[in-house]
């Protein structure tokens, strides 16, 4: 009898909103296996992308020149010319795509959910320019490009800590996230003025063009020595992204709802910063302006998995060194002349995020 | 359980916006908030959350302060559902329920089974089972907030604050709430609520609280909702009208009197 009853009120409650359906998500068996399914794909990718290129090796080759290189190991049909060809040009370049890829798309999912909103990427806070301000600086003053590398990563965490600093006094407590969206705005576009100056004062001859060139965005330069200040920043702050993504969840909510679920939101805000901005300074210092990746593989892997962080996060960040490890490909490979990474990010992300807003529910946006 | 605060006054930094409140609910007890916008009803909640400090006074639970509990320990002892929104992502309303958990969770856990399944029992409870793998934003308001008790459910609290659980929701999903939180009070849970409904402190409350710029009355609904009070904290007339239900015993509303309005048609509401 009670049961009964209850099961009407049910019906009751539903009847307004019997028009939407079970969406297209997977189920939770095969959603989990995707992101093992993801690694091995990421893996294999990078192997066979270093097949790819002017000089032709099969897969053996690779794993030949890899091993000998790293392990001493001489296995059958190694060539020096190999080694030479994976380590010199190769193998930093398919990393350091792959890396950033990963980097790019893990911070932008991070800043959504830290947000609370699926249109922010990764540079809203003032990373990507402050870290081409402090590229195009140390280029104005002819560095090395190691130089050009850590300054770019120095001023990319500076102007994160510049917003951040300016938005806590903006607040005073309320609006957190409002001020923090705003202060961001107001430092990228100091740094961008900033950028205009030193392309404005830089010799058009020499400087301006090495200038551009590395605003464009690209991997051409990138050689073993670069790794070391790509990678670990990169791998620093990628392990609290993954450990705490399930807090994103929450903090989605909004920040009074997520204290009242228990989540100490300042710390996680404050650790989510630092690590989107270290990952992502890191990847403009060594590759340039690489748009549109963090804004649209999140979207991506939301779509495949759904918003759950526990999830989406992992599947973002190998889908993200997926999408830039192809692209990158594209534009070592299938060019005469080798396109900037940054264009062709943009040309591929954009119309495919216009496709996801066609394609996707209205709730998403 | 008894959740008390004491002579509390809160407000935003140094600008006093409420004084003098004190009020105690115990479990079992629905505590209905009422009072016109613009009174302090958000900032009184958003103090006791603990989401902003105290300037006076204190609170407690069984007579220990609260104000040093962590964020966790707070998450554990009062579940609080929010006026109904909508979050910027699609979750599935399981994925929503159990987000109650985080506070029993380490500190870079993921919920598991055990978990889940307590979201399930809290959705079983409230009656919306069928609800499970829906999307939250796509369910209907009615839903949507049933959804929000059932994570408060899910943290396991001992009184739980209810912020308007009646706003946006048409006719028939309001008293359905409104049964729901009766329900829970039976089973022992405290309940604290706003709403702007003096009729709804006839339905379900054992205490009300008459929140107004110059005092705050306490007391059962019959004390409290009387035509004078209203009046004076609402500035409308009203009658409150009585009716024999029979088996569902005497029935009382508040009707507010309008009148052939003496003011020009586009006179402005006054804002409060």
């Amino acid at each position: 009898m009670n049961l009964a009853k209850s099961r009407k009120r049910s019906d009751e409650l539903t009847a307004d909103a019997r028009g939407s359906k079970r969406d297209f998500r997977l189920g939770h068996g095969i959603a989990a296996s995707i992101t093992v399914v993801l690694a091995i794909a990421l893996v294999v990718v990078m192997l066979v992308s270093m097949t790819l290129g002017q000089y032709s090796m099969s897969i053996q080759d690779v794993v030949g020149a890899i091993a000998h290189y790293f392990f001493g190991v001489t296995p059958d049909g190694y060539q020096d010319v190999h080694e030479t060809v994976i380590i010199n040009v190769r193998f930093p370049r398919v990393i350091a795509a792959t890396f950033i890829g990963i980097a790019l798309a893990s911070a932008g999912a991070s800043y959504q959910g830290l947000f609370r909103n699926p249109m922010v990427s990764p540079d809203l806070l003032g990373a990507s320019s402050g870290a081409a301000f402090g590229a195009a600086v140390s280029l104005l003053m002819g560095a090395n490009p190691l130089m050009v590398q850590v300054t770019a990563f120095a001023f990319g965490l500076f102007a994160v800590g510049i917003s951040y600093w300016i938005s806590n006094i903006v607040s005073r407590g309320e609006n957190i996230i409002l001020s923090l969206v705003l202060t961001g705005m107001v430092v990228s576009s100091m740094f961008s003025a900033f950028i205009s100056i030193i392309k404005y004062v830089a010799d058009p001859d020499t400087k301006l063009p090495s200038i551009t060139y590395w605003l464009l965005g690209g991997l051409t330069s990138i050689h073993m020595s670069d790794l070391p200040l790509l990678l670990i920043p990169i791998i620093a702050g990628l392990i609290p992204i993954l450990l705490f993504r399930y807090r994103l969840n929450v903090l989605s909510f909004g920040e009074e709802e997520a204290r009242a679920l228990g989540v100490n939101t300042k710390a996680i805000r404050a650790l989510y910063i630092v690590c989107a901005t270290l990952v992502t300074s890191a990847s403009v210092a060594a590759s340039g302006m690489i748009g549109w990746v963090g804004l649209v593989i999140p979207h991506l892997a939301r779509l495949i998995v759904g918003p759950n962080y526990k999830l989406m996060m992992p599947v973002s960040a190998l889908i993200g060194g997926l999408f830039l490890l192809v692209v990158d490909n594209i534009s070592r490979v299938f060019f005469s002349v080798e396109v900037p990474l940054g264009i062709l990010t943009a040309l591929v992300g954009a119309p495919f995020f216009l496709y996801l807003l066609a394609k996707g529910k209205k709730s998403w946006v | 359980m008894i959740f008390e605060a004491h002579d509390v006054a809160c407000g935003y930094g140094d600008i006093r916006i409420l004084e003098h409140i004190s009020l105690t609910v115990e479990s079992g007890e629905i505590f209905c908030l009422l009072g016109p916008n613009g009174v302090g009803k958000t900032t009184l909640f958003k103090s006791m959350l603990g989401f902003l400090p105290l300037i006076e006074g204190g609170i407690s639970i069984d007579g220990a302060d609260i104000s040093h509990w962590s964020v966790k320990k707070k998450a554990r002892t009062i579940g609080y559902a929010p006026q109904v929104h909508t979050p910027p992502f699609p979750f599935t309303v399981i994925d929503v329920v159990t987000m109650g958990r985080t506070a029993y969770l380490g500190t870079v856990a993921s919920p598991g089974k055990r978990d889940e399944e307590i979201a399930e029992e809290a959705l079983d409870r409230l009656g919306i089972a069928y609800l499970r793998d829906r999307i939250y934003t796509e369910i209907s308001g009615g839903e949507r907030q049933m959804v929000l008790v059932a994570r408060a459910l899910t943290q396991e609290p001992q009184i739980l604050i209810m912020d308007e659980p009646t706003a946006n929701l048409d006719f028939g999903n309001q008293v359905r709430v409104l049964q729901q939180v009766n329900r829970l009070a039976k089973q022992g849970m405290a309940i604290i609520m706003t709403t702007h409904f003096p009729d709804h402190a006839f339905l379900c409350s054992s205490k009300v609280g008459l929140l107004q710029k110059d005092s705050f009355v306490i007391g059962d609904a019959q004390t409290v909702v009387t035509e004078g009070n209203l009046r004076h904290a609402y500035n409308v007339d009203v009658r409150i009208i009585e009716e024999d239900g029979g088996e569902v015993g005497l029935l009382k509303s508040c009707v507010p009197i309008v009148r052939e309005c003496p003011c020009k048609a586009n006179d402005t509401v006054v804002a409060v």
